[in-house]
């Protein structure tokens, strides 16, 4: 009996591992859906990139408000995990704060994760009301549905409970060490469950005990199941956001890719006298029907959205009430790979559920209200990539099934006969020269 | 006025000369008669600076941009293809062009295709023209006007060019006002993408009218371009709102041509 609480605690980590690593397993199955695409170049640039933008924060501040909070919570809940770590000895062993023996820097840890501590549940309680109360108007959008808020408020909810129990924790833990009680040697720093501790000083020393175990257990088993709720939530890109941005675009916004296959084909027409392609070479699907027509890097950017609409608070189309946005367009291609990966587990590899990620998830009215300004590509704390994903399904409609805009396909046919997107010939081309103002 | 004289390169080829650089019109400053004033302006500068320059005139085609950004990636390559052997018989180095969207796919989208030139968009050689006393502006014809800039997508956030067309304005020694939203935070004309060639999606605003807004709210009198296609949107946007009487919309190259009584 006496070892009871540790083996429940060695089962309860092992459970957690297993089940992250097999769901995290799943998602990384899931992004390899994708096309190949090569970016292993550059890796001093690419990790600099990553420290600035994913570790260092550098585009979230360009909003001050959201950002600085922002920062509050994630180095917030990056330092505090060093007391996980006693936490997790002091579980598996039975000791009691067992990293005390540091002394002054124990002291001083302790006094800094409380500060901290208090500091993420403000964060999260005002980022509470800007949600709910101020209801800030990207948090509302169409995409916004009852799960995505939701999704946003557990996260919020979990974080300040998890405080919280720090917090109480430390106040009955203060109290039990005034008390002299046995287990409860006297270590740490209280400059916040101090304050909180005067309410507590009534409480009986079984009482306390009692509390103090509670919010212990309540606050590592809270992380164990967080940990598992990420990879069902957009909060899994505080684990993403980090390959995510490494493996970013970094040439300049404005270059879209060029298809080898095509090239291959328009040099061949050129130039009869080109090697053709091997005869048993599949042709490709050109452009994105699905999520296996899109890079693994699109399906990683849907994986890693947070959902926060700073892409949509900046499209042009979304601004003046077109049905497109970029933040669904992430939303979408996480969402139909999940359900492709889902079918996969259930009905194996070669399933097909007669759904597409063109039409059945993203409408063509939507694609076609892009302007390709690559506000959103800018705007995007993580480095994601929503107007890659919508060029190639303009690829599909076009090139696979010619369904362009009307006024679209008269401007192929202007270009194809006469070099210009308008009517006009060819030979008029240096006629500006000769006119006058 | 005098004629403008424009050589094209195949003339310059058969007098066995070479260009210093090759202007590239662009599909807009070729046909839309509102572009072409802003073409006849560059030329004009490019002759008063002394650059030896050149236009490919009839051999000219689409750099195939608004059909790459619709989908249509053969479309595309083709011109790409065409224009690069055009381009590369007759070895051009340099190239400049007044259309943000030409530059940005010469510049960028080209040399995988085999067409590798120096692209500068037109503000960038007139900024050097400037700095190198080529050009200069005197009289001070726009001392004390306000002139707003309204960024182009694929010079600003695309290809990260803001500083040219500032400094451009900086030289007219104009009083000059930035939109609430600028630089890599500037709203779209509503033109890319090849939007300019279709009718709006369903909404509740046309984008230019939203982006003329911004102008408006500056109480600038001009709106500075550095895109035919930016300039076509907020003209439209300026007649829309019935501002025309009091906000002009004009390319930098006619700025700087007006400034240097050209």
């Amino acid at each position: 009996m006496h070892y009871l609480p540790n083996v429940l605690f060695a089962l309860l980590l092992l459970t957690t591992v297993l089940l992250f690593v097999k769901q995290a397993g799943k998602i990384r199955r899931n992004i390899l859906l994708g096309r190949e695409l090569d970016r292993s170049d550059q890796p001093k640039l690419r990790l600099k990139t990553m420290f600035m933008v994913a570790l260092g924060q550098s585009k979230m501040v360009k909003r001050p408000v959201a950002g600085l909070l922002h920062i509050v919570v994630y180095v917030g809940f990056v330092i505090i995990n060093i007391e996980v770590i006693e936490i997790l000895i002091d579980g598996l062993f039975s000791t009691h704060r067992v990293l005390s023996f540091l002394g002054g820097l124990y002291d001083f840890l302790i006094g800094s994760f409380e500060i901290l501590a208090i500091s993420v549940l403000a964060a999260c309680v005002i980022f509470l009301l800007r949600r709910n109360v101020l209801k800030i108007k990207r948090f509302w959008n169409r995409e916004m549905t009852s799960w995505p808020r939701t999704d946003a408020n557990i996260i919020l909810t979990i974080e300040i409970l998890l405080m919280s129990a720090f917090l109480i924790m430390n106040a009955s833990d203060s109290i039990l060490q005034s008390r002299l009680v046995e287990h409860y040697s006297v270590a740490g720093a209280f400059p916040i469950s101090s304050m909180i501790a005067p309410l507590l000083s009534d409480w009986s020393t079984d009482g306390l005990i009692f509390l103090e175990r509670f919010c212990w257990w309540f606050h590592i088993i809270g992380i164990f199941a967080f940990i598992n709720y990420l990879p069902m939530s957009k909060h899994f890109h505080i684990i993403l956001a980090f390959p995510n941005v490494y493996y970013s675009n970094l040439e300049h916004l404005g270059r879209l890719s060029n298809i080898k296959e095509v090239s291959n084909e328009v040099k061949l027409m050129m130039d009869p006298s080109a090697t053709p392609p091997p005869a048993d070479a599949t042709p490709p699907t050109f452009g994105a029907k699905d999520i296996a027509d899109l890079s693994w890097k699109s399906i990683m950017d849907g994986y890693t959205c947070t959902e926060c609409g700073r892409c949509s608070s900046v499209c042009p189309a979304n601004q003046t009430g077109k049905l497109l946005s970029p933040r669904k367009i992430m939303m979408d291609v996480r969402d139909r790979a999940e359900e492709v990966g889902n079918n996969i587990d259930k009905h194996g590899k070669d399933h097909n559920d007669g759904k597409t990620l063109v039409h059945d998830y993203i409408t063509a009215e939507e694609l076609w209200a892009c302007t390709t300004c690559n506000a959103c590509t800018d705007a995007c704390p993580v480095n994601n990539d929503p107007l890659a994903v919508i060029v190639e399904l303009r690829r599909y409609l076009v090139m696979e099934k010619s369904e362009a805009p009307k006024e679209l396909n008269n401007v192929f046919t202007n270009i194809e006969n006469n070099g210009a997107p308008w009517q006009f010939p060819m030979a008029d081309r240096l006629n500006w020269a000769k006119e006058q103002e | 006025m005098s004629q403008l004289t424009v050589p094209t390169m195949a003339e310059m080829t058969a007098n066995g000369e070479t260009p210093e650089v090759l202007f590239w019109v662009g599909c807009s400053g070729s046909f839309d008669d509102r572009a072409k004033k802003i073409t006849r302006a560059m030329a004009k500068l490019l002759t008063k600076a002394q650059v030896k320059f050149a236009v490919l005139g009839t051999e000219e085609s689409c750099t195939g941009d608004p059909a790459k950004r619709a989908g249509n990636e053969f479309l595309f390559q083709m011109q790409a293809f065409t224009n690069i052997q055009v381009l590369n018989a007759y070895n051009v180095k340099k190239v400049v062009t007044t259309c943000p969207h030409c530059f940005n796919t010469l510049k960028n989208e080209y040399p995988e295709l085999g067409g590798n030139y120096e692209v500068m968009h037109h503000t960038q050689l007139l900024q050097i023209l400037l700095d190198e006393g080529k050009l200069s502006i005197e009289g001070g014809k726009f001392k004390g006007k306000k002139i707003t800039y309204h960024d182009a997508c694929y010079l600003g956030r695309a290809n990260g060019v803001y500083e040219a067309p500032r400094d451009l304005i900086a030289k007219l020694d104009s009083e000059f006002v930035e939109m609430k939203r600028s630089k890599a935070k500037g709203l779209c004309c509503g033109a890319g993408g090849a939007q300019m060639f279709k009718e709006p999606e369903k909404g509740n605003k046309d984008i230019n009218i939203e982006r003329t807004e911004d102008a408006i709210e500056t109480n600038a009198e001009i709106i500075a371009t550095a895109c035919p296609f930016c300039n076509t949107m907020m003209t439209d946007g300026v007649k829309n709102k019935n501002k025309e009487g009091q906000i002009r919309v004009f390319d930098l190259a006619e700025l700087v041509a007006q400034a240097s009584d050209l």
